[in-house]
């Protein structure tokens, strides 16, 4: 075969090129789109509320995702600890996914309901007054600083579009439901609803 | 999956795996020489020529093998659409096959002590080696590692409980977690600052702590609207509610006059998580033996 009617045509090469490198992602990527596995929410899973909404860009924010991630695979050793696996179904309403890379602290995917509310405030003011051989930092800010609710409504709205079922209600309301409201309010009420969906063990 | 995806993926992914063999071989066909030659292709840039020679063998048979394995892969391993592989794996399987193996192995070690009562266990040293690792792992985070507890997380080794220290009582709070919760103020939201100042005294007065005796006295009819529903008229608190004991020195939150001023003022809100759920019973068992160990 003549290569060189390849090299010598920048057009021919860049379509063979782009063809090339979009196989994996017409077989791996594309097909997922359209699977109901993937698109459609678990029983039971409902859009974050106001507040949980705020603490979680709080979580964004302060980049708790960069420690700790938010996926339990499914390997009898991170199950025995964390709980059932996670499934696609969990994170349909979640955007941008916090599912994270690296474990520094352990997943969270599940930690909702596993401590008491004054445990993880606790632990966010001084993390080594409750687990001695933390590394975590401390983030004594978060008791100090009120949530900023100019924009709660805007958000909601904006995820409202991308199709996580708020009613407008709800929408109006965000505003008036976290002004006011410290921040670690808003963070441990994320903490506390991650992965309380599934609740049974597997 | 439906059909047309399954296909769709079959087509991209087989279509690849085939296209790398015929472009391997495709471009072998066209090569004017079988070894090593000085023979150049013949483009010159900048003086710099290239030879004409063959894919090294070693690398052209690593492309082979290469092929070989893919298509091998996706006989064994589901890879294509709704086809399962030849081996039926899936990650669920092996999730499943994996804690199988381990509820076999570890299963039971716990069911050998599921059904001893928890004093006979406390007693047994086998099973408080496990369950001292069970608190470990589980506990420690909130009571401590020696079970001592903190500010606003009991201490376990003491004989105040908030809602019983029987074995059953350990058992409940255990399985099922505890919800305490004291409103602020008690059952008389519409406390003034002097009457919250009163009760502060009458709540010391049990230890003979008091620092203001005239309030003091005034603050018994503070308490028996605002306290005494939850901790009884006495001051010895009621398991049944969760509602703390104030005569005796275990203090959950505190026990000087500021400390109980603020949660006079504020309430106290406090969970203990469920863990019925994410230990089995058995394991529960131990655990309340261990629990119960630590006092007795």
């Amino acid at each position: 075969m003549k290569h060189d009617i390849i090299e010598k045509n920048l057009g021919i090469m860049i379509v063979l090129i782009i063809l090339t490198i979009s196989g994996g992602f017409l077989a791996e990527v594309v097909p997922l789109f359209f699977q109901k596995s993937v698109n459609e929410p678990v029983e039971g899973l409902t859009p974050l509320s106001a507040l949980e909404l705020e603490g979680r860009d709080i979580y964004i924010r302060e980049g708790c995702h960069v420690c700790h991630t938010q996926q339990i695979r499914p390997f009898r050793a991170e199950t025995e600890r964390y709980g059932h696996y996670s499934v696609a179904g969990e994170f349909v309403y979640d955007r941008p996914f916090l599912w994270g890379s690296k474990r520094t602290g352990p997943d969270l995917a599940r930690v909702g309901g596993r401590y008491s509310d004054a445990w993880q405030r606790q632990h966010l003011y001084d993390p080594r007054s409750v687990v001695p051989e933390s590394n975590m930092p401390a983030f004594p800010w978060l008791f100090e600083d009120r949530v900023d609710h100019t924009d709660t409504e805007a958000k909601m709205k904006t995820l409202q579009t991308l199709g996580v079922p708020y009613t407008d209600e709800q929408v109006a309301g965000a505003a008036d439901e976290v002004r006011g409201k410290f921040e670690i309010e808003a963070l441990v009420a994320y903490l506390q609803q991650l992965g309380t969906v599934i609740s049974e063990k597997r | 999956m439906s059909t047309f995806w399954s296909i769709w993926i079959s087509v991209i992914v087989l279509g690849t795996v085939f296209g790398c063999w015929w472009l391997l071989f495709a471009t072998r066909k066209g090569q004017t020489s079988d070894t090593e030659t000085d023979r150049t292709v013949g483009h010159s840039f900048d003086g710099i020529e290239e030879y004409d020679n063959p894919l090294p063998k070693w690398w052209y048979y690593l492309f082979v093998a290469t092929c070989v394995f893919g298509l091998g892969y996706l006989a064994l391993y589901p890879g294509l659409g709704n086809f399962q592989g030849l081996l039926g794996w899936s990650s669920t399987n092996q999730w499943e096959a994996e804690v199988q193996q381990a509820e076999a192995k570890y299963g039971e070690l716990y069911a050998k002590f599921g059904d001893t009562p928890v004093p006979e266990l406390a007693e047994n040293d086998d099973a408080m080696k496990m369950g001292q690792r069970l608190f470990a792992n589980n506990c420690a985070t909130c009571h401590g590692s020696a079970g001592r507890g903190a500010l606003g997380f009991p201490n376990l080794t003491d004989d105040a409980w908030l809602y019983g220290g029987d074995p059953d009582s350990i058992l409940t709070t255990l399985r099922e977690g505890r919800n305490g919760n004291m409103p602020a103020m008690g059952t008389m939201p519409n406390m003034t600052n002097e009457q919250v100042d009163q009760v502060v005294n009458y709540v010391l007065s049990f230890s003979g702590r008091e620092k203001d005796a005239e309030a003091a006295k005034q603050g018994e009819e503070v308490y028996a609207q605002a306290c005494v529903a939850c901790h009884g008229p006495d001051g010895k608190g009621n398991q049944a509610l969760g509602a703390p004991n104030l005569t005796d020195d275990a203090w959950l939150y505190g026990s000087t006059y500021d400390w109980i001023r603020e949660t006079v003022v504020n309430g106290r809100q406090n969970q203990m998580p469920a863990q019925g759920g994410r230990l089995s019973d058995d394991q529960i068992q131990i655990l309340a033996a261990y629990v119960y160990s630590l006092s007795n």
